[in-house]
Order: C-alpha cells, then structure tokens, then sequence
C-alpha cells in the first residue's frame, strides 16, 4: 500500500499545474463534458484532460486499464454500466460531504453501489412519435405500452436490440417489474409484429422518428427534447401503465492517479451551481440536486409514474444473460 | 586479442547511444536531454540508471555492447544484447517484478519502471542490426545486410504492433464464463446460434451474421471492383471528356468519413426521402424502407469501396504494357479480341487484389451497417457491441473477431492461389514504347453505362449529404446558414493576434499533424515490405506476409482494445499519447500499401533489378534508382491511402484519443451521437477539401512515373 501511495506521489505531474491534473472520462453530450469541465477548471485551478466516450466505450477502456489506470473520474453513462464496473471492482468507494441535499434516487444508487457512484442525472422512457407521420397515415397517439399492439401501428414502430443497447435492456428490464417476466415476454411477442427494426443503437430510433423513417420509436425523453429543440416534429408521452427510467452516475476510478483531484471534482459537481451547467448547455435531464434548477420541459421524476425500477438487480450480469437469451429465444429470433 | 574496427558498425553507434546517452524511458511530463545523467532516475540514461540509481538490471545490456564493441561483426554478442533488453523490460513493470518467481529469486524489489523511450528503442535497433548483420555475413539472406536489416525491422515491428496486441485479445477468446471452463466457454460463444444459423433460407427470419457478412462482403467486393475496373478503364483507355473530373469523384468517397454516405442516401431513399416521396407523390406508390437492411448497406459499401478498388486497378491498368496489345494488333487481332485476351488476363492479379480489399474492407466496415443496418447485422457491429454493449464480453468479441480473421485470411489464401500461376510481368528492361490502346467500343459504352450513371449518382448522394453543412437542420430545415462552419472554425483577432476560437482547431490541427507523420512511414514500409516480399527468397517469408495480413483482417474496434489491452503498461507504456496513434495508423494500413506494392511489382520483370545487381549495384541502390521510380503509383496509392484513411478512420482511434490527441473523426462523430449534423458535416466538408489538396500534393511531389511516350500525339 505504501509503495502504491509512493508510486502516486512520484507519479503527480510536476508544478505546471499548482493544482495538479485531473482526468475525465464524461459520457453525455460533448458540448455538456466541455462545459462540465472548464467551469472545474475555472473554480479550482485543477487542470482537465477531458475526453467525450460513449458509456460502452468508457466501461471497456475503463476495464482494459484495470491494471494501469489513467482514468481518475467517469462522469456520466447508466448506472449499470457503472454498477458493472463496481462488480468487477474497478471503482474507488467515496462518501461526499454534500451528499445530503441529493434527492432519494440519486442517493439510493450510492448505497445500492456501496458508495462505488452517486447519482447525477437522471430521464425517463417516453413513447416518441413523428406528430407528421401520424397525422398523415390518420393514426391516433397512444397512451399507453397496451395500445402500442394495435394494428394500427404495423410496422410502424422502431426499437433498440437489448443485446447492444442499455436503452432496450432498460426498457424490457422495466416491462419485466411492470408485469412478471413471462407476462413481458407475451407483450413483447405481440408487439414484435409491430416492430420494423430492432436497431444496434439506442439512439438511432429516435433519430429515424425525427426524420419520418419510422412512425414512432421508444426512448429517453432527454434525447428526444434535444431533438425537438433543433426543430423536428417529434412529441411523446409517458405510457399510463408506467415507464422506466435511467440514473447517470459518476464515480471514482480505483487505483486513479489523482485521488485528490477527483475527490474535489465529486464534491464540486455536487452542488447546484455545476448541476446548472447541464441545463445552460441544452442538455434535458433531471439534475440530482434538490436545490439545482430544472427545465420545464422535462418532468420532474416524482410527477411521473415511474416503474419501480431496481437498478441493482437488473444490472446483475446473471439476470441480464437470462433476460437477453430468453429475448433472443422468443422474440428476436421470430419471424416478421 | 580481438582488433578493434574503425570506424565501427554504425548499428554499434546506435546501440551504444541508445544505452549511454539518451533517456532510457518514455518521459510522461516532457522530454529533456540536459537530465541523462541527473537525480531524477527515469530521466537518465541505462547507465546512469545502472551506475547512479542502483537499477543493476541494465547492467546486462551494458555488458552486451561492450561485447559488441569488441567483436562488432560476431553473432553471440549481439543476439544476448538483444536478449537483455527484452528481459529487462518484461522483468521489471509498474509494481516491481512483473512474476512472483522473480522476486522469489531476487528478493523484493522497491523499485519500478515505466515504458521504454527513445534510448530503449535505439538500444533494441542497433542491437537488432548487429545481429541481422552478423546473419548477413554467416552468408543468410544471400549474405545481403540491407535485406537482412529490412526483414528483421519489419519482423520486429509486426511482432510489436500487430502480433502480441492481436493475440493478447484473442487469448481473451478462453476467458472463463462463470460456471464453465475454459474450453465449454469458448465452445459455447463459436457455435452460437447467432453466428451459425442458416434460418433465412427456409424463414423469414435473419441468418448468423457469419452468413450475413459473407454475402454482403462478396456482394459489394465484386459490385466495387467491377465499377472500379469500368473507372479505371474509362480514365486510362478512353478519350472521355472530363477524365479528370471523374477520377477526383471516384476518390471522394475515400476521403468522407463513413457515416456521411450512408446518411445521404438516408435522405434520398429513405422512407421520407426524395425518391420515395415522388414516387408517392407521382404514382401512389409506397417504397418503404428497403434501405434499411441488406439492400442499403450494400449500396453504401458499393460507393465506399469502388474508390479503393479504382485506386488498385489504375496503377495495374496503366502498368500494361502497350506493346503487347500493339503486338496482337499487329498479328491481325481485333481490338475487342487483344482487350479479352492480353489487356484483361493481365490485369488479374490487379482485379484478384482489389475484389480481396473491398472484401476485406466490406467485411471490417462498421459505419455503413450501424447506420443503414436496421436489424441486420453484421461480424464487425456483433463485435463492436460485444466489446461496447450492453454485455461487455471481451471474449464473445475476440471468437468473432477470430472468425473474421479465418475469413479475411481464408480470402487472402484464395487469392493468392488464383493469382500465383502464372506470370503477369509487362514492364520489362527492353524499350518500352506504346499507347495505351483505345477500349473496343462495346466495352466501353459497356464500361459508361455502368460508371456514368453511378458518377451522377455519386454526385447526388453527396450533394444530398454535403447541404447539411449549409442548412440549418439537415433533413428539416433547409434555410441556408454558414452558422456550422462559425461555430466549428471561428477565428478571432485581438491585441495578441490570431485566435482559434472555433471548436474544431485543436482535433484539425492534431489529426493533420499525425496523418502527415503516418503516411509516409507507412507508405515506405509498404514498399520495403512489398519488395522483400516479391524480390527476396528468405526463411519466414510466407509468415511475415501473413502477419503483415494479420490487422487488415482485424475490425479497427477491436484492434484500438487490443491496443489499450497490450500498450496501457510497460515495456511499451503507449496510451495517450501520440505514439500509440502514430502506431495504430502505420499498421492498420500498412496492408494497402503493401499489397499496392504487391500488385505493381508483379508486373515488373525481375531481369531489371538482376541487371543492376550484375553491375555491381548495392541491393538498395536497385531498390532506389530501378524499382521505385517503377512504382510511383503505387507510392501515390500507399500515400495516398495512408494519409486519408489515417485522417478519416474512427472506430481504432475511438479507445486511443486523448484529450490532448484528439483526432477530428471522434469529434465529428461526437457531434453525430449528439444529431448534431450541421456542425458535423460542416467538418467533414472542411477535411474532404484538405485532403483533395493533400491528394493532389502528394501527386506533385512523388510525380508520374514515365514510360516510353505515354503523352498522345494531339490529334
């Protein structure tokens, strides 16, 4: 331990920074990462190497340093991705002071995670449709995951495929606490008829309902409202029954070079001044502080009636193999 | 009493400054030459570090070169130089010994090291030449140093670069699952049904992507190469008008970043695209989504590969010799019948490499399925997601990743039994004189039914793609805007001068810097290794061309975790910075250049560099002034190549940048997750200008090659 605590010392860039250095892994929009990181720069001195990944991409960077690590924070991405990394015991357990003003969900993840993350944002499942495409082809908008089975809606509607998307994983991890698994399963069987694709990524759905090519898609509410802002004719609504949702963590990265800096960093972006940030940079998720402000145009998660998702459990890599293969079995792998 | 040589072996030199006078290690914080011999340890040299610093696992090596110095032409001295380096650097890593039974040995040690730099990586050359040379003299590699010094670099090299990190990740492939061992793990993830099923041919249900893939790869390498040849044809052998303008549009899918063809036939065959919404409009009909699928993602490879099948197939198409044709003309051939029976036969091996790229091309290519896919998939979008899904299997990735180096090598293997029968040499020592001969008119009205309208194709596609830089939202709002380009490009003055206050500058001015670096070194070790491989008979010659196979077949996902996986520590400790880029753009491209180089040497006869070496010229002196004024295409292509594909490759990189090496297709595909398109393709439009200016300086400064008289006499 001491000789890792020495080999940290000797490893702590030389004064080019008084403040030392501290490097970033962030997974949200590029425009939100660079805003998130010049303002910590601002504040406190620290300098930031800050490079913009997918989730995915980072958890695999994240694991093939295990050894060497050059990463000190990941900042943002599902919480599975991160509880996964907890798993595999690639993250540093931290307890921030400001932890208290954090809404109940933000907090829950901590304590889900041993204190291995913290919850940073959040946004829920939403039922995206082309407002153009419906109007055009006289389909009414539904309300709810039961109305998605009409006939109305044949092939009409875009989905991800769970075996690559986090997206669809939460949605079908979702449906299987809405109802049981095998009554999910006999849902997702009937809306298979519906389906024109089940697309690799998570976003792309959302992005074929934005230009017409699909008629509606399911997914995050936040990427939708960025997509309504640049002008696209997109609207949702939250299904009756309930819906799911995502919590963005951040963490600490075991082993990181500039514990310090990290530490600081986590404290920081726990108040309400850096939860800001997301929104002046257009960015529409629930931020994790009940002081932060938030944007009108995304629902707080108490006004929504919210599947009562345990992230815990369905990120458990064992049930997540059962769900996948059991989607593969029934659904993927049916004719259409 | 051995007698000292003066002056000694330059490789001894090298070697020597590498130990004596250069920081050993890579520095993290900058580089200093004034600290060789200072406190700060991992700033010195062996020595110093061995003298000073208490580091006496140098003191092997150092020992190795005084060796050397003594007896510099003998062979021991030299391989235990070299095997004194290897061991010291795998010895000791990050946290002292790097294996228990080490320490056992040695007792603990307080100490570490880090990668090596520049002083490492001398040492290792000069004591790799000294033992290349010493071969040469044993009378190996027909006792030529300068072949012997080329194999064992480029052995050295591959090894590093391509060999360890590729099987570094494949011995992920075993990775127990829990509750099963190694080989039901790895039995499980190869006869998975997702791979292997062959449903689709009696259900309408989607086949293995192993199915999926080599349909597609065969489908858009055979549609690519046969457009490709119609370009190539058309530009050499026809007197067509605007010859030039064409072969700029044939390049100009090589130079956009993959998703940006794919998004623009989005737009125009898309179900709310242009040509449904006429066909809508004009008849009633409702085209649907094909393009979604098998249909889409072929047409798209189709675009994007038929550049670099037209690249191969024009160095080949204008190394014919004229003389040949003139001479069936002559013996009362018709045109059409000396076009079927000389030109074509000869361009088979061209024809044999460009359908193996866009194969091996089609079979890696990730942009084009994650973007028209739909639910097809594919090898390379099964391995993507298998590493940065949703399950993060490192080990189901490396069995895919396995299977499609069988396949790509299976091709390569192919290929060259097809090829290797008979000779293709037209380009002899004896006076070459000629014209290209005109194409038999059906096969050229042939060649413009098929390249023409693809051309106009072409042209559509991306004016459909290149509008989103001038609209203010792609596909919606088509109001004109140069706002894209401001936020991306600004400049600013101020009292201080320039300031590069748009977004963009910094992964501009960095992706141009690397590419600029990359494409020569690989241009020229695609060369060297291309001449070793068709000119020199040694030992290993069909492995090391193997090898150098090996990343082509390699999806640039998988080779960018290798990369992280194999070079995150010591010995060679490369991650964030510009090096392991450097490294990734050299070898994942190094197969182009290579099997250009390949191709073009195949039509040159060996009877040039045999004269040259009966009068007593150096090996590379004939390599110099014979072979490679020959080869200018094919340096073109390599460069050319190199160069483009380092500035427009994304899913390598994607692992490897850093936020001080932050490359402009990460940037620009950033922008793209975000559906940020404008600021994207305003981008793309920005390098695709760069690099039609980078293609036409390179082909000023490498310049034609010329043959016989090759300008026609103005009719």
């Amino acid at each position: 331990m001491t000789r890792l605590l020495l080999l940290l010392a000797l490893l702590a860039p030389l004064p080019a920074a008084a403040q030392g250095t501290l490097n970033m892994l962030c997974a949200p929009a590029a425009d939100w990462c660079e805003a998130i990181a010049a303002a910590f720069q601002r504040d406190t001195g620290v300098r930031v190497s800050m490079a913009r990944k997918s989730t995915g991409e980072i958890l695999a960077q994240v694991r093939a340093e295990a050894a060497n690590p050059r990463t000190d924070v990941w900042f943002g991405g599902s919480a599975e991705a991160h509880f996964t990394a907890a798993e595999q015991n690639l993250l540093q357990a931290y307890t921030s002071p400001n932890m208290a003003q954090l809404p109940p969900w933000a907090q829950r993840v901590h304590a889900q995670s041993q204190g291995r993350c913290v919850g940073v944002s959040s946004g829920a499942i939403a039922i995206v449709y082309n407002r153009e495409v419906l109007a055009r082809r006289n389909i009414p908008v539904p309300q709810s995951w039961a109305e998605l089975l009409l006939p109305a809606y044949r092939g009409e509607i875009q989905l991800p495929n769970p075996n690559s998307s986090g997206t669809a994983y939460t949605i079908i991890a979702g449906l299987v606490q809405l109802w049981d698994e095998d009554r999910a399963f006999a849902y997702l069987r009937q809306l298979h008829r519906n389906v024109n694709a089940y697309t690799r990524s998570g976003a792309a759905p959302v992005q074929a309902a934005a230009r017409g090519e699909t008629g509606l898609s399911v997914s995050f509410n936040m990427e939708t409202e960025s997509l309504v802002q640049q002008g696209f004719p997109l609207a949702m609504t939250y299904p009756t029954e309930g819906t799911s949702y995502e919590v963005a963590c951040l963490s600490i990265i075991r082993g990181a070079r500039n514990q310090a800096q990290a530490r600081r960093f986590y404290d920081w972006y726990l108040t309400p001044a850096a939860m800001d940030i997301g929104l002046a940079s257009n960015q529409y998720h629930v931020p994790a502080h009940v002081g932060a402000k938030a944007d009108p145009r995304i629902p707080d998660m108490t006004k929504l009636r919210l599947i009562d998702y345990d992230i815990a459990a369905y990120g458990d890599a064992a049930r997540r193999r059962q769900i996948l293969e059991r989607w593969d079995r029934e659904v993927g792998s049916q004719p259409r | 009493m051995p007698r000292l040589s003066w002056p000694p072996p330059w490789p001894l030199l090298l070697a020597a400054a590498g130990l004596l006078l250069l920081p050993w290690h890579y520095p993290q914080d900058g580089f200093a030459l004034v600290s060789v011999w200072g406190e700060d340890a991992d700033a010195t040299s062996a020595l110093a570090q061995a003298a000073r610093h208490g580091r006496f696992w140098f003191w092997p090596a150092l020992a190795a070169l005084a060796l050397c110095a003594a007896w510099p032409r003998a062979l021991a001295p030299a391989v235990l130089g070299l095997a004194a380096v290897l061991a010291q650097a795998l010895a000791v890593g990050v946290q002292g010994w790097s294996a228990p039974w080490l320490e056992a040995l040695f007792g603990a040690l307080d100490d570490r090291q880090f990668g090596i730099g520049l002083g490492g990586a001398c040492t290792t050359l000069g004591f790799l030449w000294l033992t290349t040379g010493a071969l040469a003299r044993r009378g190996a590699f027909r006792g030529d140093r300068f072949v012997a010094g080329g194999v064992g670099l480029l052995a050295l090299l591959i090894l590093l670069f391509t060999a360890w990190p590729v099987l570094r990740l494949l011995a992920e492939m075993a990775a127990p699952r829990e509750g099963f061992t190694a080989w039901a793990s790895l039995a499980e993830r190869l006869l998975d049904r997702k791979l292997l099923s062959l449903a689709c041919v009696v259900q309408p249900v989607g086949c293995g992507v192993l199915w999926n893939t080599l349909l597609l790869a065969a489908c858009s390498a055979t549609g690519a190469t046969l457009l490709g040849l119609c370009f190539a044809l058309l530009v050499t052998r026809t007197g067509l008008p605007g010859r030039r303008a064409l072969r700029m549009l044939t390049v100009l899918p090589l130079i956009t970043p993959p998703f940006v063809i794919g998004l623009g036939l989005i737009l125009l065959f898309g179900r709310a695209g242009l040509v449904n919404q006429a066909a809508e409009a004009l008849f009633g009909w409702e085209l649907g989504r094909w393009i979604y699928g098998f249909d889409g993602v072929f047409l798209a490879q189709v675009f994007a590969f038929t550049p670099t099948a037209f690249l191969v197939l024009i160095g080949v198409v204008e190394g014919i010799s004229p003389a040949m044709e003139e001479a069936a003309t002559m013996l009362r051939a018709t045109r059409m019948r000396a076009f079927t029976s000389v030109a074509l036969p000869l361009m088979l091996p061209g024809i044999a490499n460009a359908w193996l790229v866009a194969f091996v091309e089609s079979l890696t290519d990730f942009g084009n399925p994650v973007v028209l896919g739909g639910s097809f998939g594919v090898l390379s979008t099964e391995i993507f997601f298998a590493v940065v899904g949703a399950q993060q299997e490192f080990g189901r990735a490396a069995v895919l990743a396995s299977v499609m180096l069988v396949v790509a090598l299976g091709a390569f293997a192919l290929q060259r039994r097809v090829v290797a029968r008979r000779s293709y040499v037209s380009l002899t020592g004896k006076g070459d004189a000629g014209l290209p001969p005109q194409l038999p008119a059906p096969v050229r009205r042939a060649a413009m039914a098929v390249a023409l309208p693809w051309a106009g194709l072409t042209v559509i596609v991306y004016a459909m793609a290149l509008a989103g830089a001038f609209v203010k939202v792609w596909g919606r709002d088509w109001t004109p805007t140069l706002e894209h380009f401001r936020r991306a490009f600004a400049l600013e003055w101020s009292a201080g001068g320039l300031i590069f206050s748009g977004g963009a500058w910094h992964s501009l001015g960095t992706t141009l810097l690397l590419a600029g670096i990359a494409a020569p070194i690989t241009a020229a070790m695609g060369l060297l290794a291309a001449w070793l491989l068709a000119r020199q008979d040694f030992r290993g010659r069909t492995l090391l061309e193997f090898a150098l196979m090996l990343t082509f077949a390699v999806p640039g996902t998988v080779m960018g975790v290798a990369y992280i996986l194999t070079f995150n520590l010591p010995p060679l400790e490369l991650t964030g910075t510009a090096v392991i880029l450097l490294a990734c753009f050299v070898f994942r491209n190094l197969p182009v250049g290579v099997r250009s180089g390949l191709a073009a040497m195949s039509q040159l006869d060996r009877s040039l560099d045999e004269a040259a070496l009966t009068l007593r010229a150096s090996s590379f002196r004939v390599l110099r002034t014979v072979v490679l004024p020959l080869l200018k295409p094919a340096i073109v292509t390599a460069l050319v190549y190199a160069f483009v594909r380092a500035v427009t490759t994304v899913s390598a990189v994607i692992f490897l940048v850093s936020a001080e090496y932050e490359m402009a297709t990460v940037f620009i595909i950033n922008r793209v997750i975000n559906g940020d398109y404008g600021v994207a393709i305003a981008y793309c439009a920005v390098l695709i200008l760069l690099m039609v200016g980078a293609v036409g300086l390179i082909q000023l400064l490498v310049g034609q090659r010329r043959l016989g008289r090759r300008a026609a006499v103005p009719a």
